[in-house]
């Protein structure tokens, strides 16, 4: 393995190109994907993740020329999705989202795709510590905590405001866990209640500022959890259609190797080879990725370089995805589900390799209501470390991921006593599948740790014309997160642009 | 454009982009975040809505006078002087 395989970089920019497929990315790339690309662009993106399509959809409706490229042979990045024989769809980030989803696709998509959004009828908690069903609304919620732990329903209250103004407030470098402590002192159980949901949503831990935990729960602990009725291929598909009607140039199976820079401003990019010109570079690969690899080192100050090598990535997931066979039923158990059969809850146990804790999504016929013959699918996803995976030989690999495969139907049992005789398709996924699929250094699911929004804020002081978009800093994160900071940095990059085209920056 | 137009200008973005809002009964002189349901996404919405219809830019360092009605005419009144009403 080389160094940077070893880093988690994964940028095949040498060799022979494959495309990256169901088949384990073995499949040869036959034509040239950029054939038809223009030579020049008001704004190329690099990847097509939920940033990145936003983004330059949004860009394309100002009027803009937009060019998206994207290194898989499908869109979406991690929001995605896989089919397997047997009838089955998998989804693989589609466990639940807040309600702000709804005006954000409206506005930014379409009302057609606000209007699928559907809210989750049902979310469990069971450990060893407490067990209940909610709906995730704040009223539901409350009631559940208050009633479980026996807590002053006014205390409960309090905390959320607090949650809520803490937007305005600096980061002082309390953590979420010292305020936890603040505010439920000794009450493991209680934090586990607040905590364990937002880790698996984003991959933050006890440890983190105590104000991208407020951010994230506050957004939340509102109307419930959402989600997408159709699936995952149908939210890419509508989209697709979008940009295309804004007349956005997409193309897949492109894999961008380098940003170009000119007289310390962006040109363009290189991609299979090819050089298009570009007066602004939106980035929704990783930020590091950005900065390190794609940009490089020599066009930063060196203190932006110190500053973007010192930000710690997000963790990663494995998941298990279990196939119900075609014409077989599992009863309603719920749509989430968060158990463990750990004691106690320390984010530690939460990231372990062999941990006991794990979020079921069960996808019921409902989930794809448009087709006939929609079946039933199990998703269970966990958080993990890429250090713990990165390392194996193919045996060691292929051992824990059957053994991870194990444990899962293992506890899904617990719940649906006979699923094991029901089930005909069986597969994991592990921090290297994400990083092979999505290029996120270190197959990291949700981005950066806080760090690296400051970074990502800040990559166009540094080069004009260049801006990244993408899970960073963990309230960027997740669909809503990326879909947002999409948003955002669209609306710097139309300002740069229409500064530049008046005159006033250049 | 007179004070008056650019409040039609902003109320006709915030039509457009909240829909669900009675824009007919806004107080010019509070702040818009206290009378109707807005986040910063939906102030970020209003600015480039100003760019798209008014070319006007409005930097993130004064999206704060954007706050009331009244506000956005007194920052806006220069920048949109000479410029016709979209509907
Ligand atoms: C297992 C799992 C479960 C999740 N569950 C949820 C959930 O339930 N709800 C939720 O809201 N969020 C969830 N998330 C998080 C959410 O999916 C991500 O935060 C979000 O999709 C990330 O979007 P992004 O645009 O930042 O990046 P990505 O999705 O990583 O997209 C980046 C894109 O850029 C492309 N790319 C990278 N480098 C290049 C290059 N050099 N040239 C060309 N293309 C390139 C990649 O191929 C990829 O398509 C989950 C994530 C994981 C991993």
């Amino acid at each position: 393995m080389t160094t940077d395989q070893q880093q988690g970089f994964n940028l095949k920019s040498e060799g022979k190109r494959v495309l990256r497929g169901s088949s384990g990315g073995r499949v040869d790339q036959k034509a040239n994907p950029v054939e038809k690309a223009k030579g020049e662009y008001d704004v190329v993106v690099i990847g097509g993740g939920l940033a990145g399509l936003t983004g330059a959809n949004v860009m394309a409706t100002q009027g803009y020329r937009v060019c998206l490229l994207e290194q898989h042979y499908n869109y979406g990045g991690m929001a995605t999705w896989f089919r397997r024989p047997g009838g089955h769809v998998f989804d693989i980030s589609l466990h639940g989202f807040p309600v702000g989803m709804v005006k954000s696709m409206r506005r930014y998509w379409s009302k057609e795709i606000a209007d699928s959004i559907v809210q989750l009828e049902s979310i469990r908690f069971d450990n060893p510590q407490f067990s209940f069903e909610t709906q995730f609304t704040r009223e539901d919620y409350t009631n559940k905590v208050v009633n479980a732990f026996k807590l002053d329903r006014a205390h409960v209250e309090s905390f959320y405001d607090y949650l809520r103004k803490m937007e305005y407030y600096n980061n002082d470098g309390t953590t979420t866990g010292q305020m936890l402590e603040r505010f439920f002192p000794g009450r493991n159980d209680v934090h586990r209640a607040f905590m364990e949901p937002i880790t698996y949503a984003n991959g933050s831990t006890l440890h983190e500022p105590a104000i991208t935990y407020g951010i994230v729960f506050s957004n939340f602990m509102s109307k419930g959890v959402f989600t997408f009725s159709g699936g995952t291929d149908q939210l890419i598909m509508r989209m697709r259609k979008i940009m295309a009607q804004s007349g956005v140039d997409m193309f897949s199976g492109a894999q961008v190797e380098r940003v170009l820079v000119e007289k310390g401003r962006v040109a363009g990019v290189r991609v299979n080879g090819r050089d298009i010109k570009a007066r602004t570079v939106l980035s929704n690969a990783n930020i590091k990725a950005t900065v390190l690899k794609l940009a490089g080192e020599e066009n930063f100050k060196p203190e932006f370089i110190e500053q973007t090598k010192a930000v710690r990535l997000s963790g990663s997931s494995c998941q298990v995805y279990i196939g119900i066979r075609q014409g077989e039923e599992i009863p309603f158990i719920t749509d989430l589900l968060f158990c463990s059969e750990a004691t106690h809850f320390t984010s530690e146990e939460l990231c372990d390799m062999h941990t006991k804790s794990r979020t079921f999504s069960f996808y019921y016929p409902k989930t794809r209501p448009h087709l006939k013959n929609a079946g039933f699918t199990i998703v269970s996803s966990n958080n993990a470390n890429w250090t713990d995976w990165q390392g194996l030989d193919e045996t060691e690999y292929e051992r824990e991921k059957n053994a991870l495969i194990e444990r899962t139907v293992t506890h899904l049992e617990k719940y649906i006593p006979d699923v094991r005789s029901k089930i005909d398709h069986l597969e994991a996924s592990t921090p290297r599948t994400f990083n092979f699929y999505t290029q996120q250094v270190q197959g990291a699911s949700f981005g950066t740790k806080f760090e690296g929004l400051d970074v990502s804020m800040k990559l166009s002081e540094q080069i004009p014309g260049l801006y990244h978009a993408g899970s960073v800093g963990i309230i960027m994160s997740g669909w809503l997160g990326t879909v947002n900071y999409g948003v955002i940095t669209a609306n710097k990059m139309a300002e740069y642009l229409h500064g530049s085209r008046s005159g006033v920056a250049s | 454009m007179t004070d008056e137009h650019i409040k039609q200008a902003i109320i006709g973005i915030i039509a457009d982009i909240a829909p669900d809002e009675d824009t007919g009964s806004i107080d010019p002189a509070v702040r818009l975040r206290d009378q109707m349901d807005l986040d910063s996404m939906d102030f970020l919405d209003i600015v480039m809505e100003l760019r798209k219809r008014y070319g006007v830019q409005v930097p993130d360092t004064d999206y704060q006078h954007l706050a009331s009605l009244d506000s956005c005419v007194a920052y806006l009144r220069d920048k949109m002087a000479g410029k016709q009403l979209v509907s």
